[in-house]
């Protein structure tokens, strides 16, 4: 075939041009986010003291601040990461933001809690159902931005899987949080970044094989 | 032109393209293809490709730019998002053929070239792709193709209706682009 009539091709197909990509995106989570919120619903209770702790407890509530800091940056990475151009990433630093608000309330409950009961903040009670429940909850929403992604040309796929695997591990921890008792920056620390690497790391495999275009 | 005045009409032509304008967008196509005709032989200077398997390239980048045009910003310039584009599909060339990569595509693919306009020269890998499309599906690409009729001429001519036409002739065209695809190892 000769360009020319290639070309004849691809204007006679004008019109199929998508949406942009980035609504697709937001699209994707929006309905990941819902089907995560009626998977968690349909697993597990909110824990029971909730309505207070949300409103008096700054430890209950730093959970969610933690997970939020995490999905809104690694949105608009999966945002940028989804084109041909996006391998600059100079929004990447944003990432820093959660890590440097854990270590600072990671350094106020060793400055507040005494040494002896470290270890028990850390192991907390339900570390095991933690690491499970993240990855879990994170099935939805990861599958939707997939199918979203692969709508896009990412120019590097392993780490559009991966940013795409953060999102939904952050998703997961916010809802999967509101069961959890387990409150201390230390058990987020280890547990928490444990899921939610899980499902970053999982994203870059699945990412590299299916978001080649 | 200078880089500037024609990254700003090319993104101009993409824009009513996208807006509907199928005027704009062959004349946004035929000179990407003499552009990236330019680009390709450049880049590939090092590997003695053939004339035709530069058009591979350049047909199957021109291919992906059709189908991913959405993930363009039409906030930014579009020539950097067309030269990564071009820039992902050499290089995926050159490993499908076993080709050492280290070719110093970055140094040579800072910029599109500018090319001239050149005889028409065949690619094999879409016309070898095209022929192994259902009867049907390869009667309408090539009515639009070869016979340059539209696809509302197509349509009466077949007896179909003009959306039909237009869905066949878009899952052809995404069928091509996949084979392009699993030829990859």
């Amino acid at each position: 075939m000769k360009t020319d009539e290639l070309i004849a091709a691809l204007a006679a197909d004008n019109a199929s041009v998508s949406p942009p990509i980035s609504r697709t995106l937001l699209l994707a989570l929006a309905v990941g986010a819902l089907l995560a919120a009626a998977h968690f619903f349909s697993l597990l209770p909110v824990r029971s003291d909730f309505a207070h702790a949300i409103t008096h407890d700054p430890r209950f509530m730093f959970k969610f601040v933690f997970t939020l800091a995490i999905a809104i940056p690694a949105l608009l990475l999966v945002m940028q990461l989804a084109r041909p151009d996006g391998a600059d990433l100079r929004s990447v630093w944003l990432l820093g933001v959660p890590l440097v608000l854990l270590a600072l309330a990671v350094g106020y409950e060793m400055l507040t809690v005494p040494a002896d009961h470290w270890q028990v903040h850390a192991v907390g009670s339900m570390s095991m159902a933690c690491m499970t429940y993240i990855p879990i909850l994170a099935a939805a929403p990861f599958v939707a931005l997939l199918y979203a992604l692969r709508n896009g040309a990412p120019a590097n796929p392993a780490a559009a899987g991966a940013a795409a695997g953060l999102v939904s591990g952050a998703i997961a921890a916010s809802f999967y949080a509101a069961r959890c008792i387990d409150d201390s920056p230390m058990f987020l620390a280890i547990w928490y970044v444990i899921g939610i690497g899980l499902v970053t790391a999982l994203g870059a495999v699945i990412g590299s094989r299916l978001l080649r275009w | 032109m200078n880089r500037k005045a024609r990254d700003q009409e090319w993104s101009d032509l993409m824009r009513a393209a996208i807006g509907g304008d199928e005027g704009a967008y062959k004349r946004l196509l035929t000179d990407l293809s003499r552009a990236l005709r330019a680009t390709v032989r450049r880049g590939f200077a090092g590997v003695s490709a053939r004339p035709n398997e530069v058009e591979d390239v350049v047909q199957e980048v021109m291919l992906a730019i059709h189908l991913k045009r959405h993930t363009w910003d039409q906030s930014k310039p579009i020539g950097p998002w067309i030269m990564a584009i071009a820039r992902n599909k050499m290089i995926d060339d050159l490993r499908r053929k076993g080709r050492r990569t280290e070719v110093s595509i970055d140094g040579m693919l800072e910029t599109l070239e500018s090319g001239g306009h050149e005889d028409a020269i065949h690619a094999y890998d879409a016309g070898r792709v095209l022929s192994g499309l259902n009867g049907r599906n390869r009667e309408i690409v090539q009515a639009i193709t070869i016979d340059g009729h539209s696809a509302s001429d197509v349509a009466t001519k077949l007896g179909m209706t003009e959306v039909a036409v237009r869905v066949a002739l878009h899952r052809s065209l995404k069928a091509l682009a996949e084979t392009y695809q699993e030829t990859k190892t």
